[in-house]
């Protein structure tokens, strides 16, 4: 066994400790809603990181495909009479299919271009859910049928922790074993140098649009969880400052590290719920915080904190 | 014709406030590669201080010149202690920065004034003015004869002073600026105090019309970043015309086709003109150095 192999059999262990032993540590259910709200978030962010850290494409509009599986899972079986558990997996087909297609001519452009158009492509699917309130229900949103597996209904925060961290630990051993297959090395590839992998022959344009579709599947499945698991949809899941919130946890945790992506998602989501206590303040500390963050690790938290490692040694 | 006479002139006017903002973006843009997505709380701050300042008894003029004084004031403080620090990070850790700064003045504008909204008086009185047909308020005017003397002075700026002549240089090139001997770091210091002023002066001219509050900037950053793209980024004059569009394409859309989706037209065309276009309607187009 090779010892990448292994360290990455080490994340998911750690990763699965952690999530066991964490609920014994908690005082109260709230803390178990808090963490099952990191997982989902995480999850999210380790798709958007196949985006932005291996394919090096940034999106600022992706928390529309957040928005899209949390409507998924609240229109389906509103509308529909669809089981939740399959309204999440039409949420994901559906944003698969609408990253496919807007990601060909979207993702032609490059940097700040593409980062407007992406921002672009969020906003108007934000004002979409917004506006179309015969389905959506409007600015107000509207509320999740609750999800049942096999007759078992899940409903305490227990049973959501459980599930959440499930999906979180298979989505991170997904993206851990993307690495190793053509498309990930090919990946690796395009996020050194573009021309020199379009000149070793691999078809960029197509690369760039499977992280796209494999990042909006990945937001799409996290929206569906988090809409089930609030009992709740709005458009604001879909919106600017949600889509801003993912990539700062990306980046924030480290650009093409797995591992950072989870971090980042537990310092974006646990931090505003600390910053609560500070009521009317609350944004104006968050943007600090942002700020100094940012300014003072730019590389991401883990990829810094690897680094300080190897100086020790 | 009246009808189409009516949304042609309020576009231009909502185009023009775009057209600023756009410029902000762009004086940035040239002087440092940064987007800085806190432009749109210039704009907040222009007229929110303008509003209080004027209610504490500061006579207009004056409170838009206080205004405009803690517009730039927070541009240079944005550039010293979040821009300059983060010297050679990627362009997202720096679009990240300038986020993080915009929900940080605006949740200071939330501490320090309030959530209500705010209106100005009119500059010069409220009765409209009839133009064939349609009518068209003083303070419309104001707004694009405003716009109008920004932009002239800019142009004079740029064309006609030494100062204005290096921070052309400078987006050229900033090693080449560096080695004729020009301090850069000055240079970027400048730009962010006067894309923070320009800002600023399209919040004062445009509160009267719209109202402000503590959380307007961040439409108007994306509104403004798109008018920018349109233009081409990095083209001041790309950037007054995309601004002017986007005003006229929004007024024009929401008038014919549909209200409720206003504010979906903009990124409609930015998403049509980019796919058609991939470098903006003024843009350069750009090769790879390998």
């Amino acid at each position: 066994m090779s010892p990448v192999l292994n360290n990455r059999y080490a994340i998911v262990a750690a990763l699965a400790l952690i999530v066991a032993i964490l609920p014994f540590t908690f005082p109260s259910g709230y803390y178990l809603r808090v963490a099952s709200l990191v997982w989902v978030s995480a999850f999210a962010a380790i798709g958007l990181n196949v985006l932005m850290g291996k394919a090096g494409q940034v999106s600022l509009g992706h928390a529309a495909f957040f928005g899209i599986g949390a409507y998924a899972a609240a229109i389906g079986p509103a509308h529909f009479g669809l089981p939740s558990w399959a309204a999440l997996a039409v949420g994901a087909c559906i944003s698969a299919a609408l990253a496919y297609l807007v990601g060909r001519p979207i993702l032609r452009l490059k940097g700040h271009y593409l980062a407007i158009a992406t921002l672009g492509f969020g906003v108007l699917v934000a004002l979409v859910l917004t506006t179309e309130s015969r389905w959506t229900g409007g600015p107000d949103g509207m509320s999740v049928a609750k999800l049942t597996v096999f007759g078992w209904r899940v409903g305490t925060a227990y049973a959501w922790y459980w599930l959440s961290a499930a999906f979180l630990l298979v989505g991170t051993w997904v993206a851990l074993n993307l690495d190793d297959t053509p498309t990930g090395r090919a990946l690796l590839a395009l996020h050194d140098s573009e021309v020199a992998a379009r000149v070793v022959g691999i078809d960029v344009a197509r690369l760039k649009l499977r992280a796209f579709v494999i990042a909006a599947v990945y937001a799409s499945i996290a929206g569906s969880l988090l809409a089930m698991m609030n009992g709740f949809v709005n458009p604001d899941l879909a919106g600017f400052q949600h889509s801003v919130e993912l990539v700062t946890m990306v980046v924030l945790g480290g650009l093409g590290s797995v591992v950072g992506s989870i971090v980042g998602a537990v310092v974006l989501v646990v931090l505003p719920q600390a910053l609560t206590v500070f009521q009317e303040y609350e944004n104006l500390m968050l943007g600090f915080i942002i700020i100094v963050s940012m300014v003072f690790m730019r590389d991401g938290i883990v990829p810094m904190a690897r680094k300080l490692v190897a100086r020790a040694r | 014709m009246s009808e189409f006479l009516q949304f042609f002139l309020s576009g231009l006017t909502v185009g023009a406030v775009y057209a600023l903002v756009a410029l902000g973006f762009t004086l940035i843009y040239n002087a440092s590669d940064v987007v800085n997505f806190a432009q749109g709380e210039f704009v907040m701050l222009g007229g929110m201080v303008t509003v209080f300042a004027s209610a504490a008894g500061v006579p207009l003029p004056f409170a838009a010149l206080i205004a405009v004084c803690v517009a730039v004031g927070v541009g240079l403080l944005l550039y010293w202690l979040a821009i300059a620090p983060a010297r050679g990070a990627s362009a997202v850790s720096l679009i990240i920065i300038t986020i993080g700064a915009s929900i940080l003045l605006k949740g200071a504008a939330q501490v320090a004034f309030d959530k209500q909204f705010h209106k100005l008086p009119s500059f010069s009185g409220d009765g409209s003015i009839d133009v064939l047909g349609a009518s068209i308020l003083p303070q419309s005017l104001w707004v694009l004869g405003g716009t109008a003397v920004t932009v002239l002075l800019l142009y004079v700026f740029f064309e006609r002073t030494l100062l204005g002549k290096a921070v052309l240089a400078a987006s050229a090139s900033r090693l080449a600026a560096r080695l004729v001997g020009i301090n850069t770091a000055t240079i970027m210091a400048l730009a962010f105090g006067g894309s923070a002023a320009i800002g600023a002066i399209a919040g004062v001219l445009v509160t009267p019309i719209t109202l402000t509050s503590y959380d307007v900037g961040t439409m108007m950053a994306l509104k403004g970043f798109a008018a920018a793209m349109l233009g081409g980024m990095g083209n001041p004059l790309g950037a007054v015309v995309g601004g002017l569009l986007l005003g006229l394409l929004e007024t024009l859309g929401a008038g014919y086709v549909s209200s409720t989706y206003k504010d979906g037209f903009a990124f409609v065309m930015i998403l049509l003109v980019l796919f058609a276009m991939p470098q903006g309607l003024l843009g350069r187009r750009t090769v790879d150095r390998v």
